[in-house]
């Protein structure tokens, strides 16, 4: 109870330090969503619209990947970061840059299945069409990503739950430093583990409560955009 | 309007179609020149339908050719098709008008105009920013129609435009139909439907399993049928 009570007041005191977990949170995250969008979305476009050898090998290893553990994937660009590895020059482990890495490592598989399905499926209504009006490939693509947008939001909510929730992959690759790379999820492992609760029950609530919004605005631009468009 | 480009006439020289092991379409040749409404009349299966889809240059025929003003490569920019079930587009319906206009390459100063007559022409205006899939379905057949006529084509495809649809939304896509007739654009329409065919037609061919068993005028063809197939379904018996 008590420790409820003084998580609230942690929350509605806006604690600076909160404050800046919560940032790093958010735009680590956002981030790694937005780069996944930019690389799943077409790449589900490509493979709903191509037939090549392996394509069915190739849909099965993307439906795989959206279970890849994240501590696997944070292990991967460890490996990739770190001094001795290829892109040890770079300078990039224990920075958000290497979690935000990471985190599209994770996000661009779920993207990129959801939206491989999505396009595919309109792409089956809209075949007739395109081939009617003459439509070429990169037209063709373009259509369908502009007209599945609504229901590509499902995706990227997806890819954003599992960024946020995610913390096995950024702990390996942040590092969890105070006040640089520590996020809500790495922050309430370790808080919790040093029995600081009302800071990981803070947090907590914080993060459901980030969740909730998104996903309930993007809800909204849906439906709002499938009032508009049909 | 663009100038006249060399669609006409589509010549199908002994073209054959076969989906594996099955014919559906067996040495159909057929010549579709300018003119009045050209209507393709049989039973369910017959071909008809693959055989608009040939001739607009959607399938490419197993054996035989097909021609378009004498060329077998020419680019489909004067051709238009409506499919039974057209595909609502998810924009507007004046969207769906726009969309069509810009893949026909039209130059964009005119898609506006160029909406708003063709919603007009099918009695749409007041409907230009309703979603597409939002319109009933003879609303929606009559956006399909429009949205063919913004490629501005020299010959029209419609296959089955009016299967579903009740007396009144078949008679406004017939009166489109007449009034994009009378303005010179080719018209090649299947139907089973044989008072629509008599209304619109002004030559005829029936087709029974993949082959043109008869055609010609249709004043002829309904007054004088030469086959036995062709007095079988003009009387309402089953062509099986």
């Amino acid at each position: 109870m008590n420790t409820d009570l003084s998580a609230l007041q942690l929350v509605l005191s806006a604690d600076p330090s909160l404050i800046a977990i919560v940032r790093l949170s958010l735009l680590v995250s956002l981030t790694a969503v937005l780069l996944a969008a930019a690389i799943g979305v077409p790449l589900g476009a490509l493979i709903a619209l191509t037939r090549f050898r392996g394509r069915e090998a190739a849909i099965v290893a993307l439906n795989a990947l959206m279970g890849l553990p994240p501590v696997v994937a944070g292990l991967a660009v460890f490996l990739a970061l770190s001094r001795s590895g290829p892109l040890g020059a770079w300078g990039l482990l224990f920075t958000p840059q290497a979690m935000v890495i990471a985190q599209t490592i994770l996000v661009t598989p779920i993207i990129a299945a959801l939206s491989r399905q999505t396009i595919e499926d309109l792409w089956v209504e809209y075949r007739d069409e395109f081939a009617a009006m003459n439509v070429g490939p990169f037209g063709r693509i373009a259509t369908l990503i502009w007209d599945a947008r609504f229901s590509l939001v499902t995706a990227l909510l997806a890819g954003f739950g599992r960024a946020a929730a995610e913390v096995g992959a950024i702990i390996i690759v942040g590092g969890n430093i105070d006040g640089f790379t520590r996020t809500m999820t790495t922050a309430i492992a370790l808080e919790t583990s040093k029995g600081n609760l009302p800071l990981a029950v803070g947090l907590g609530l914080v993060l459901i409560a980030i969740v909730i919004v998104i996903n309930a605005l993007a809800w909204g631009a849906r439906r709002a955009g499938e009032r508009y468009a049909g | 309007m663009r100038g006249p480009v060399a669609e006409l006439p589509i010549l199908l020289d002994k073209v054959q179609v076969a989906a594996g092991k099955i014919s559906i379409l067996g040495e159909i040749s057929l010549t579709i020149s300018s003119g009045a409404p050209t209507v393709l009349i049989g039973p369910n299966g017959a071909g008809k339908t693959t055989l608009l889809r040939v001739a607009m240059g959607l399938i490419p025929p197993t054996q035989g050719r097909v021609t378009w003003g004498g060329r077998e490569d020419a680019a489909p920019t004067r051709r238009a098709i409506m499919f039974q079930r057209p595909v609502m587009l998810r924009r507007s319906a004046a969207g769906n008008i726009r969309y069509a206009l810009k893949t026909a390459a039209l130059p964009r100063d005119g898609w506006e105009r160029q909406t708003a007559d063709l919603l007009k022409l099918v009695g749409l205006t007041g409907l230009a920013q309703r979603p597409a899939r939002r319109l009933s379905g003879g609303e929606q057949q009559r956006l399909a129609l429009a949205r063919a006529l913004a490629r501005d084509p020299a010959v029209l495809f419609l296959d089955e435009p009016t299967a579903s649809l009740d007396p009144a939304a078949t008679v406004a896509i017939e009166d489109i139909v007449a009034t994009v007739a009378a303005r010179g654009v080719k018209v090649v329409m299947s139907t089973h439907d044989l008072g629509q065919a008599k209304r619109i037609g002004g030559e005829i061919a029936l087709l029974h399993r993949g082959r043109i068993v008869e055609s010609g005028a249709t004043g002829t063809f309904f007054t004088d049928p030469k086959t036995e197939e062709a007095r079988k379904f003009i009387a309402g018996e089953l062509l099986v």
